[in-house]
């Protein structure tokens, strides 16, 4: 072509699509239960597959029968995961699968297999150090100054010990997949926010060329980073559907197990201490954190959180290995704990000071990332005025008399979120029609929507005219669902793509209008000469110049390239402020209203973005008061890997929640940034910092539940 | 389970089924239930139908369906894994997240927390008999136009107990939306969404429209 296409967004005020809210284009499937999520397909001769796990916390297989199992009618196979010999580290671990064709004959089969066990000694709890012994690895000091002399001339300093326990992702649809492997064919249908790697992975597994791995999937019903390439359980339902001669087998995780091996996001408990000046300004931080991800390693969450450049550091992590299923990425893996452990310890500094924490986080500011100084500020300047911080804010426990207390807390996030890597296929075809392929997966986020926003904007028509699919591996590659990169990856192909097809199809039409390509501009289904509206055809008459032939162009999102490019770059901060209201006398802490001021770019969809900030906040709030996963000290055993006591958020639960995207030109102008993680940063921290505003004191650990608010304000741990 | 004792239960019914109306009562997981999935089948008395399949016939949508099933079957199994009605999902399986949430006699329930056999001779209804893409109830249209929906898996589940609350409480307040929808569960964060859709519905269902 003539010249590449000028990629660059529209102008905020010329856009006709971007910046405008149209409902979720997948809103009808969803809202109407029509939408196949790959847990509710049942390709012809399915088997459902179902796993026996292993009871305890630590122990070793001594035998296994799986004979009577066999012989059931209906079971169509069985794989031995966890042979004799086997040692078995956490509760819920895969020790056998069955496949049967009814749901009802694999359980039945699963409880048929007779399982010897040697049972070992456990640790499960992590709250407390000292009890972890030799499970606990202490990692190397990061020493930044002199922590020891800034303390000695610190005007004030103060100390704090807070926790934040392993909560784990809860997807609604659990994880699994149904997969067929007949000869060297597999299909697979995946729960997976990773569609586009998911068949290279399978394959890998199960030495087939990922040229034979087929993956098609439409929705997911929610991954919050624990989703991404075929887990164990996609190699085992492979095998299954081996031995039974190639039928599919469906094999998902039923609740409880779930719950146990799933996922979850790390702890985080520390004594925290910190020095600094009267005026509010901080000097020196030390932290001795801890915490555990399951029986593997896991890193620590990062201290000090966004105030980095705190020129006096002493940090040190220890990591404890427990008896309990592994930790996966969970919405802004790390931040959470690391906002908690920051914020608290900001919060309690200006207590012991006597200033309002708002001048406090302002005052050190200064020791954000450069680039991010003066977008703090400002965030927490509008944040204290959204939420009548100066009308409601009181210093910590004057909440006046009666028993129920209402106190005001502030917190913190950041977050990258650029585009990853993104292919996308623009066709324009001879009679009108336009079709956007991309193997992409919208995890609810609106991915269809903006790529199909995108599209219209660039060719100048209506999102109806816009076919678009995505879920399936045979399209051009996009890439994982993860780090908020989703939006920034789509939205640039899908921009370059358009654009490049639309060259060619001005190419076709140019000589109809007596113009140069570059001259013609495409305008509400129109092709047109630019600056001269009245030399224009329709979008059809211009396709029909086409011929026989479709157009077919490709455009990539290269994150190398994105800076210069401009069409998309990462960089969010957030600042959050709770109102809650508590009640002394049982304990009961309830949100009166939350909110959100949310740093972006540029936003293709205000209401989805806003969706996603409110999703992000209940997720945290939910977090702050009810999330825990529960382990049991003597059994070993998780004691809620359920719904019913693994409790979530209600519609009831979450108060009044205000978001503000900050939508200003100076930030549209940094383009398209990712937001589906850095709004879920802050919530533990606001919450547990407006709790000890209004009863005077610190709840520690999270979550605020009756028994830890009332412990606290007696003087007890718990 | 190295447990060999099984607690004393009086007055348990002696078929396997059994085992769901026992744990519906409140008793869920643990040792207990267990030891009841542990447990032999016993023989049944011949008025007692099961272990074995039983052809039954189920109310759905207004159309009678005529399907085998275990008499330990939920209603949502059969739902989704005998007759590929996928729309109230499975996630819990012990009524507590809504998901699964259809009406039975005009009253939303728990299907997971439902009989196959028990549903015989009531009126099931579905989020496919009451709603389409072509053809969208309000509270439909409602959770699209507020949108009260991201990965979208406990949205057929809502839909179907906002229509429930609101057969019963035509003009809601905001108070009772929260009460009145508190059995049903969103992990992606929808609530305030799924808030003004109830409203918008108990106002479009005034203006007129079916409801």
């Amino acid at each position: 072509m003539a010249n590449t296409p000028d990629y660059h967004w529209p102008p905020m005020e010329a856009r006709k699509v971007i910046g405008k809210s149209p409902r979720r284009v997948d809103g009808p499937m969803k809202s109407t239960g029509r939408a196949r999520y790959s847990s509710d397909l049942k390709p012809k001769d399915t088997l459902f597959g179902v796993y026996l796990t292993c009871p305890h916390a630590h122990a070793r297989v001594t035998g296994i029968d799986t004979g009577a199992a066999e012989k059931i009618a209906g079971v169509k196979a069985v794989d031995v995961l966890a042979p004799a010999g086997t040692e078995v580290q956490w509760q819920g671990y895969e020790v056998a699968a069955v496949a049967a064709t009814t749901e009802e004959i694999a359980r039945e089969a699963t409880r048929a297999i007779k399982v010897e066990y040697e049972v070992m000694p456990h640790l499960v709890k992590e709250d407390d150090l000292a009890k972890a012994g030799a499970r606990a690895k202490q990692g190397g000091e990061r020493l930044v100054g002199d922590p020891d002399k800034a303390f000695q001339e610190a005007e004030a300093a103060c100390e704090g010990q807070y926790g934040i326990p392993v909560v784990t992702h809860c997807c609604l649809e659990p994880h699994g997949q149904i997969i067929q492997w007949q000869g060297d064919q597999v299909n697979a249908w995946p729960s997976t926010q990773f569609v586009p790697g998911y068949g290279g992975a399978l394959g890998q597994s199960l030495k087939v060329p990922a040229t034979n791995v087929k993956v098609k999937m439409d929705y997911i019903g929610g991954g919050f980073g624990s989703k991404f390439g075929p887990d164990a359980w996609a190699v085992v339902a492979a095998n299954l559907s081996k031995k039974a001669g190639g039928r599919p087998v469906k094999l998902y995780l039923d609740r409880a197990t779930e719950q146990m091996i799933a996922g979850n996001r790390p702890s985080a408990f520390a004594k925290v201490k910190l020095g600094g000046k009267k005026d509010g300004t901080v000097t020196v931080w030390q932290s001795e954190s801890w915490g555990t991800g399951g029986f593997g390693p896991a890193g620590g969450p990062s201290q000090p959180y966004v105030y980095t450049n705190i020129p006096n550091i002493r940090q040190v992590h220890t990591n404890v290995s427990v008896n309990a299923g592994a930790q996966r990425a969970w919405r802004a893996p790390g931040n959470q704990q690391a906002s908690y452990l920051t914020c608290c310890a900001l919060d309690d500094f200006a207590n012991k000071i006597g200033m309002d924490p708002i001048e406090v986080f302002k005052i050190n500011a200064q020791y954000a990332p450069q680039a991010r100084v003066e977008t703090y500020r400002y965030q927490l300047d509008k944040a204290a005025e959204l939420a009548e911080w100066k009308k409601l804010w009181h210093p910590r426990g004057e909440a006046g008399a009666g028993p129920v207390k209402r106190g005001l807390g502030v917190a913190f996030g950041a977050w990258g979120g650029a585009g990853h890597a993104s292919q996308c296929r623009a066709i324009i075809n001879p009679d009108g029609s336009v079709h956007i392929e991309i193997d992409t997966q919208d995890l609810g986020t609106g991915t269809r929507t903006i790529i199909t926003q995108v599209a219209a904007e660039s060719l100048g028509l209506p999102m109806g005219q816009i076919k678009l699919s995505i879920g399936d591996s045979s399209l051009p590659p996009d890439n994982a669902s993860g780090g908020s990169t989703t939006v920034g990856g789509v939205s640039t192909s899908t921009r370059k793509a358009t654009l490049n097809a639309l060259a060619k199809l001005f190419e076709a039409a140019a000589p109809a209008l007596g113009a140069q390509p570059e001259e013609l501009e495409a305008v509400d289904s129109h092709i047109r000469v630019k600056n001269s509206p009245n030399k224009s055809i329709t979008w059809q008459a211009a396709c029909r110049k086409l011929g026989a032939n479709a157009i077919s162009e490709m455009g990539a999102n290269v994150p190398a390239n994105a800076n210069a490019e401009g069409l998309n770059t990462g960089g969010a901060a957030g600042v959050q402020i709770a109102d809650v209201s508590v009640d002394t006398e049982t304990g009961v802490v309830s949100i009166n209203r939350y909110t959100a001021v949310q740093d972006c770019g540029m936003i293709i969809n205000p209401r989805l973005a806003e969706s996603q900030v409110y999703g992000a906040v209940i997720m945290g709030i939910s977090t702050a008061l009810f999330e825990e996963r529960i382990m049991d000290e003597q059994t070993g055993h998780v004691l809620n890997p359920d719904m019913e006591f693994y409790k979530l958020a209600g519609i009831a639960d979450i108060g009044d929640i205000h978001v503000h995207l900050d939508i200003r030109p100076e930030n549209d102008k940094r383009g398209v940034i990712g937001l589906g993680e850095p709004p879920a940063i802050p919530i533990c921290a606001a919450v547990g910092n407006a709790v000890a505003n209004a009863i005077g004191v610190r709840v520690p650990r999270v979550p605020f539940t009756p028994d830890r608010v009332l412990a606290a304000l007696e003087g007890r741990n718990a | 389970m190295s447990s060999k004792k099984e607690p004393e239960l009086p007055a348990r019914p002696k078929t396997r089924f059994s085992r769901r109306g026992f744990l519906g009562v409140g008793i869920s997981g643990g040792a207990l239930g267990t030891a009841l999935l542990e447990r032999e089948a016993v023989a049944a008395p011949a008025n007692v139908a099961g272990p074995g399949p039983v052809a039954i016939t189920l109310n759905i949508n207004g159309k009678p369906v005529n399907l085998t099933v275990e008499p330990r079957v939920t209603l949502v199994d059969a739902l989704r894994n005998y007759l590929d009605l996928t729309g109230a999902k499975k996630v819990c399986d012990r009524a507590a997240c809504g998901t699964c949430t259809v009406m039975l006699n005009g009253k939303s329930v728990y299907s997971c927390a439902v009989l196959a056999i028990d549903a015989q001779g009531k009126n099931i209804e579905t989020i496919e008999g009451i709603t389409s893409p072509e053809k969208m109830h309000p509270v439909s249209a409602a959770f699209w136009n507020n949108d009260a929906q991201q990965c979208g898996y406990c949205t057929p589940g809502f839909v179907m107990a906002c229509k429930g609350f609101l057969d019963e409480h035509p003009n809601p307040t905001a108070d009772q939306v929260k009460h009145g929808l508190g059995g049903n569960l969103c992990r992606c964060g929808t609530y305030m969404g799924v808030r003004a859709a109830v409203l918008e519905a108990a106002k479009a269902a005034k203006g007129g429209k079916n409801g």
